[in-house]
C-alpha cells in the first residue's frame, strides 16, 4: 500500500545551531501503526512538528498529505470556555463545516470515545483521561488519514492509561489510518504499535527497528506473555544502547 | 444546583434514591457557600472604623479643630437625613451631583472600554503597534492630570468633554494591559491547534484569542471601572461651570465652606457608588465566565 507519511533522510537544525535530528528515514502507512522511543530531548516530538508542518526540516524531505492530519497534543490542549460538545467541533468549525453537519460529526466522535453524556461539561469538570478522550474525539472529527501523537497518554495513571490504549487500539482498528505515536513508555510501544523504532540522543536519528508480529486485536493479557516481555526486553537494550 | 442523571430518575417517580448513588451534576470545584465569616468581616470592621471615627472626632482631635471631622451620627443627620436645607445643603444637592458624576464616569469608562481593548488588539496583532505605543501608555498612566489641565483647557471646549477626556486618560491602562496581557497569553498548543488547522488572524483572534483573554479582560474592566469614578471626581475637581457641578466639585465647596456633615456625606456616597461599580463588574464576569474559569485560592 501506499505511505500515507514518509521520512526521506529527514535532519533539523534549529536556528541556534542545535541539531535536533540527522538522516531521519522511515514510512507509515495506512494501517500501520509506527511508535517512535528515545531519550527525552532526542527530537521525537520535532519529527511530529515536521510531519504536521509546523516546523519545517532543514534536511532531506518529508512527505504526507497536510490536508488529512489528526494531531493529538501532549496535554489535551481543549479550550477551557467550550464545553465538551464545542470543543470536539472546533476543528470542523476551522474547515467551515456547516452547523448541523459539524454537530453529526462531533456526536459521532463523542459517541466513539465514549464521552456520551458528558457533551455539555466543561473541560475542568472532567477527569484527565476524559479530557484526553475529549481530545483524541476532536482530532477524529475530520476522520483523518493520517495520526499523529505525541506523548498523548503520558500524564496519566497507569490504570488510565491502558485503557485509553485499547481504545485507541479499538480506533486504530475501525479507522484503518496510519499512526505515528511518540512515547516514553516501552510496554506502550509495543502493546499498541506494529513497528516500533528506537532513536538516538541527540541528534536524534533511528537506530533499530521492531517490528511487532502480535494481531490485532490485542488482549491486555498480552502484556503478560513472554513473547511480549522478550520483544520488550529488546527494545529496552536496545535504547539503553542508544544512550551512551 | 444539584441536578442528577441516569441512576435515580425512575418510572415510578421514586426520587428516594440514597444520595450516595446519585451521579452528582454539580462541578466539583464550584459550591456556593455563603459562610457566617463572609458577612462578620465586613461587619466588624465597619464597627471598629465607627468606633475609631467617633474617637478622632470626640477625643483625638483637639476641641477647636473637631468641626474638621463632625461625628457619625452628625453626618447621618445632616447629610443623609436631611433632605434639602437652603443652598447647596442636605442630601439633594449631594445626589444631583453625584448623579452628574455617575454619567461622566459611565461615558468615559465607555469610551475607555471600545478604545482601549481597540488599541490593545492592533498592539496583539501588530508587534510594531506595541512598540509603537507602549512606552507612552506608561507614560500616560503616570503623568498628572494636574499638570494637563491648561492643555485641556485649551484644546477641547465643553465642560463635559473635558471632563470625560479626564476619566479615560486615568482609566485608560488597565484595560489595554490587562487586555494585551490575556491576548497574548494564549497557551502555544492551542495556538498550534489553530495553526494545523490554517485559522486566519481574525479566526484565532474570535475564536481563540478573545475568549482566552477574557478573565484577564475583566480583571482590567473591573480596575478601569473603579478609576473611571476616580477620574470623574479628579475631572469635576478642575473643570466646573455654574449649575450643577459634579460631586468633585461640590465636595470641594463643601470643604471651602467647612461643612463637614455634607462633606463626608458625599465622600461616602462617592465611595458607595466606586463599590457599586466595582460589584458589578464583579457579578458581569462571573455571569461571563464564571461557568469555566475560577480563581483558586490556596488554603
Amino acid at each position: 500500500m501506499a505511505e500515507a507519511l514518509g521520512f526521506k533522510n529527514v535532519g533539523m537544525t534549529f536556528g541556534d545551531g542545535t541539531q535536533a535530528l540527522s538522516g531521519v528515514s522511515f514510512d507509515v502507512s495506512p494501517g500501520e501503526f509506527v511508535t517512535v522511543v528515545g531519550p527525552s530531548g532526542c527530537g521525537k516530538s520535532t519529527l511530529l512538528r515536521i510531519a504536521s508542518n509546523l516546523e519545517s526540516e532543514t534536511q532531506g524531505s518529508c512527505v504526507v498529505n497536510r490536508d488529512s492530519i489528526g494531531y493529538v497534543f501532549q496535554d489535551a490542549t481543549l479550550l477551557p470556555w467550550r464545553t465538551v460538545r464545542r470543543n470536539i467541533e472546533i476543528i470542523a468549525e476551522l474547515h467551515r463545516i456547516p452547523k448541523v453537519e459539524r454537530r453529526r460529526l462531533a456526536q459521532n466522535a463523542i459517541d466513539l470515545v465514549g464521552l456520551t453524556g458528558f457533551e455539555e461539561k466543561y473541560p475542568r469538570q472532567l477527569s484527565g483521561g476524559m479530557r484526553m478522550r475529549a481530545s483524541l474525539a476532536r482530532s477524529l472529527v475530520m476522520k483523518p488519514r493520517v495520526f499523529l501523537f505525541d506523548e498523548p497518554f503520558g500524564a496519566l495513571d497507569e490504570i488510565t492509561r491502558e485503557r485509553l490504549n485499547d481504545e485507541l487500539l479499538q480506533l486504530f482498528q475501525l479507522e484503518g489510518f496510519a499512526a505515528l505515536f511518540i512515547t516514553h513508555s516501552i510496554s506502550e510501544a509495543v502493546y499498541m504499535s506494529t513497528k516500533v523504532l528506537v532513536m538516538s540522543a541527540r541528534p536524534g536519528t533511528i537506530v533499530a527497528s521492531f517490528d511487532v508480529p502480535f494481531a490485532y486485536p490485542r488482549a491486555h493479557s498480552l502484556r503478560y506473555e513472554p513473547a511480549f516481555a522478550k520483544l520488550c526486553g529488546e527494545v529496552s537494550r536496545s535504547l539503553r544502547g542508544a544512550l551512551v | 444546583m444539584t441536578a442528577s442523571v441516569g441512576i435515580n430518575i425512575t418510572d415510578n417517580g421514586d426520587q428516594s434514591a440514597p444520595p450516595s448513588l446519585r451521579v452528582e451534576d454539580t462541578p466539583r470545584d464550584d459550591v456556593d457557600k455563603t459562610r457566617v465569616s463572609d458577612f462578620a468581616g465586613p461587619t466588624i470592621v465597619l464597627v471598629l472604623f465607627i468606633g475609631f471615627w467617633y474617637l478622632l472626632s470626640t477625643k483625638i482631635l483637639p476641641p477647636q479643630k473637631r468641626f474638621l471631622l463632625p461625628t457619625p451620627h452628625r453626618v447621618v443627620n445632616e447629610g443623609f437625613l436631611t433632605w434639602s436645607a437652603g443652598t447647596q445643603r442636605g442630601l439633594r444637592p449631594i445626589l444631583l451631583s453625584l448623579w452628574d458624576s455617575i454619567k461622566i464616569a459611565i461615558s468615559g469608562l465607555f469610551l475607555t472600554i471600545v478604545i482601549g481593548t481597540t488599541l490593545a488588539t492592533l498592539m496583539a496583532t501588530r508587534r510594531w503597534i506595541e512598540r509603537a505605543t507602549w512606552p507612552y501608555l506608561v507614560a500616560l498612566q503616570s503623568a498628572p492630570i494636574l499638570a494637563m489641565t491648561p492643555l485641556i483647557r485649551a484644546l477641547i471646549d465643553g465642560v463635559r468633554v473635558q471632563r470625560i477626556l479626564v476619566v479615560v486618560l486615568i482609566a485608560f491602562f488597565p484595560i489595554v494591559n490587562n487586555t494585551l496581557f490575556g491576548l497574548l497569553s494564549v497557551d502555544k498548543s492551542q495556538h498550534e491547534l489553530f495553526t494545523l488547522h490554517k485559522a486566519s488572524k481574525f479566526t484565532r483572534l474570535v475564536k481563540l484569542q478573545f475568549p482566552a483573554a477574557m478573565p484577564n479582560i475583566f480583571v482590567g474592566l473591573r480596575i478601569s471601572a473603579g478609576l473611571s469614578v476616580i477620574g470623574a471626581v479628579v475631572g469635576d475637581f478642575y473643570f466646573r461651570r455654574g449649575g450643577v457641578v459634579g460631586i468633585g466639585a461640590q465636595i470641594d465647596i463643601y470643604r471651602s465652606r467647612l461643612w463637614g456633615a455634607e462633606l463626608i456625606a458625599s465622600i461616602i456616597l462617592a465611595s458607595i457608588f466606586g463599590l457599586v461599580v466595582f460589584i458589578l463588574f464583579g457579578l458581569l464576569a462571573k455571569q461571563a465566565i464564571g461557568k469555566w474559569h475560577t480563581t483558586t485560592r490556596g488554603r
